[in-house]
């Protein structure tokens, strides 16, 4: 079934297909340019243990339309990623949370069961922790990929790193200094984020969504609000979509401030690295300003914004972020006019277009690519204006591009925050209170999608209603669960020192990924 | 080289003089809460509006007047959006550690009273090393650890530092609710560090299990797991509170 991206589609109009079908479809869309942005099961009823079907969106974005399409429960079905290698991470997310078995998927194994799962859950059961009560699969060992042979040898690292990061587990297959194959594997940060939205209250789900990746807050933040307004059919004031802009635009700075710090820092290059710390806590400080919290925790409600800002208070912000623009512009700047760091950046963690395309990376790495993404401009939230501003692409697909997409978006996010905040003190604030939000008041039975672009790339968040209006499905879809792979395909061929360039260059959330 | 050097000129020195010098910080930044003493009767608004479930009914009051748990408070301000008597004040005061759990109750018209640093800390006063661990963190609290080693806070002019290794550490700061597949690794890193040995709960998650409490895939924060010397809450943390912590262990 077709719909425009901003419409909700009722269940009763896209009745149910046969897998087979469903196969079919995902292939020739996805081969005709369409991407996947959820692939997840839906259950028939909210009872435990209802059996599941499948339930799969695509999105077409020259033409901003969107493709729903579901299935009568099932207990396996031919595997899709052989031909779509998009759907690789889905079908295992639901072969784990469903037991759905994709037959002749080429790399089923767990998303979120941690490598030594077989361990902790018999130190668990001997100490007594949460879960000790809790039914476990088998105790195998985790299927790492291995390459074998003489020189041949495995690095691993974490779960805790060594700088103050996430946890996550990662297993290096290398020829001398040589990576073949960098395996991924996380689970660690997994919280039951999207188990808890489903039982919880409505009201908690706005800031339990706002800590699913602590950085993008305004981001996943925007996609619930934004997904329930659609369900609700609720109009947004258009004063309080650009507040929301300047929200996200505040985190893209933020976050692309610290990390091309991050990047120099990498690089040995330290004067950016040590600026661009200080600078990415001054963007911080101005989302502090708009409502009290350094990252945006608390700014969003439903229908609206919670805070609003006067004239005074504008012009606070605007000269707080020209200056630290100025700032960030001279240091970046430095870094990319030296001749070590460009060295050190071209040709590192090369990925190339094709390989991005059927990975179906999204966001930024994906525009390193040459690939032009940008849900902020195929999937407007608003019809605001973005003055003199498109997706920025490179083609190189390295460390690099990355960077210098960082570098260029930071012009776009100033340009666009200056623009906002002018024109938000010459519109005087609305008096009159958001609309409150009444669970009874979503449609039953609807599926309803958001996209946002987050610093990250696009959050999709995609809910499915049952009889009396609560959620029977709700996917949280961080970028970070379509790129990681791409940071695996990023660093074969490379040395193993290039990891922590590739790593910083891509800057993927673990717990987005685990939710 | 000239270029950065003419950059570094423009940049110019910003480490804060902290504690000689307090931060500003901004006119909607909510710190320390208070509650004032009102006549709360039959209404009980400010405990549907928590999402956090951060009010208890305060011991040996009758009329169900609310304590606030800083340890559970994610500071959304809820609560005081729904008390129609505006009970809830959040003050802009940052400093907010505790050595002890009760520590963190705010009870209505009691003022906050400065705790003594336990004489047990004094061996960390010139040095202290901390082996930071997220135990299923959103990466917020972790960022404002990390931001802590940026030069406008300094961290190591304090003799402050996060390192690599459990080895070489004096203790660890935990963030996150601890999911139950950060649970051993939690355990174990906290093994490997020689004793004595510190514990650090930095952020509400970390303290309580915030938000995730109810989750069946974490443990209710570090507290039940371990030892906790030093709360510092937030959610997550002003990293000029979790400086303030930090420091006030050396004191």
């Amino acid at each position: 079934m077709l719909f425009d991206y901003r419409d909700t589609v009722p269940l009763s109009g896209m009745p149910p297909v046969s897998v087979e079908e469903m196969g079919d479809f995902v292939r020739r869309y996805v081969s005709e340019g369409w991407r996947l942005l959820a692939l997840f099961g839906l259950p028939q009823s909210s009872e435990n243990n209802a059996p599941a079907g499948l339930c799969c969106v695509l999105a077409q974005d020259s033409s901003h339309y969107l493709a729903a399409l579901r299935t009568e429960p099932v207990q396996s079905y031919a595997s899709m990623t052989p031909a779509t290698p998009q759907t690789h991470l889905f079908e295992r997310e639901i072969f784990e949370q469903w037991g759905i078995e994709p037959l002749g998927h080429p790399w089923l194994k767990s998303v979120r069961r941690i490598p030594d799962a077989a361990e902790a859950h018999a130190r668990t059961s001997a100490e007594g922790g949460s879960l000790a009560a809790a039914p476990t699969s088998e105790p195998k060992p985790y299927a790492f990929f291995r390459i074998e042979g003489e020189e041949v040898h495995e690095v691993a690292v974490g779960p805790v790193h060594a700088g103050v990061i996430e946890p996550g587990h990662f297993r290096f297959q290398c020829h001398g200094e040589n990576v073949m194959h960098l395996e991924i594997a996380l689970g660690y940060q997994h919280r039951g984020i999207e188990n808890m939205l489903l039982h919880g209250p409505l009201a908690r789900c706005l800031p339990l969504l706002e800590c699913a990746a602590g950085d993008t807050t305004v981001g996943h933040a925007t996609a619930h609000c934004v997904l329930l307004e659609r369900l609700a059919g609720c109009v947004v004031a258009p004063r309080a979509h650009r507040l929301r802009r300047v929200g996200l635009e505040l985190e893209r700075l933020a976050n692309h401030t610290g990390d091309l710090g991050a990047i120099a820092g990498d690089t040995g290059f330290l004067p950016t690295a040590s600026w661009n710390g200080r600078i990415r806590g001054d963007f911080l400080n101005t989302t502090a300003c708009l409502c009290g919290n350094r990252f945006g925790r608390g700014l969003l409600r439903f229908g609206g914004t919670a805070y609003d800002l006067n004239a005074d208070e504008c012009a606070d912000m605007l000269a707080r972020i020209k200056a630290a623009g100025r700032d960030v512009r001279g240091a970046v700047d430095v870094m990319l006019h030296s001749q070590s760091v460009h060295e050190r950046l071209i040709g590192t963690g090369f990925v190339s277009k094709e390989t991005a395309q059927n990975l179906g990376l999204v966001g930024m790495p994906a525009r390193a690519c040459g690939l032009r993404l940008d849900a902020r401009f195929h999937f407007p939230l608003s019809d605001l204006p973005s003055k003199d501003c498109a997706p920025r692409v490179e083609n190189t697909g390295d460390v690099l591009a990355r960077t210098l997409v960082r570098s260029n978006e930071i012009d776009d996010s100033l340009r666009l925050l200056e623009s906002d905040l002018a024109t938000l003190a010459n519109i005087p604030a609305l008096a009159n209170e958001p609309a409150q939000l009444d669970a009874s008041a979503l449609p039953p039975h609807t599926l309803a999608v958001s996209q946002v672009e987050g610093w990250r790339g696009e959050i999709c968040h995609v809910a499915v209603t049952g009889p009396d209006g609560g959620f029977l499905a709700y996917k949280a879809i961080d970028p970070s669960f379509h790129n990681w792979p791409g940071l695996a395909m990023a660093l074969r061929g490379n040395q193993i020192s290039d990891f922590p360039l590739c790593n910083k260059s891509f800057n993927l959330s673990y717990c987005g990924y685990d939710l | 080289m000239l270029r950065i050097i003419k950059e570094r000129l423009h940049q110019k020195y910003r480490t804060l003089d902290y504690p000689n010098r307090q931060p500003a910080l901004s006119p909607r930044y909510m710190g320390r809460p208070e509650l004032a003493q009102v006549a709360c009767g039959t209404c009980r608004a400010c405990f549907a509006a928590c999402p956090s479930g951060a009010l208890l009914p305060t011991a040996g009051s009758e009329d169900g007047t609310p304590t606030l748990d800083m340890g559970r408070c994610t500071y959304c301000g809820a609560c005081r959006a729904a008390c129609p008597k505006g009970a809830f004040t959040f003050t802009g005061e940052h400093r907010m550690a505790s050595f002890t759990r009760e520590g963190l109750l705010v009870v209505p018209g009691q003022p906050h009273v400065q705790q003594p640093t336990p004489a047990r800390f004094s061996m960390f006063r010139r040095s202290l090393k901390l082996r930071q661990v997220s135990a299923a963190g959103c990466n917020a609290c972790e960022a404002d650890c990390n931001v802590l080693t940026t030069l406008v806070f300094d961290l190591g002019r304090f003799g402050i530092d996060f390192v690599a290794s459990p080895r070489h550490a004096d203790g660890i700061a935990v963030t996150g609710p601890v999911s139950e597949n950060m649970r051993l690794a939690l355990l174990d890193t906290f093994k490997a560090v020689p004793q004595p040995r510190l514990v650090v709960a930095v952020g509400v998650c970390a303290i309580s299990g915030g938000l995730f409490r109810d989750s069946d895939q974490c443990n209710k924060g570090v507290t039940d797991l371990l030892p906790v010397d030093l709360f510092i809450p937030g959610c997550p943390p002003n990293p000029w509170t979790i400086l303030d912590g930090l420091t006030s262990l050396q004191k």
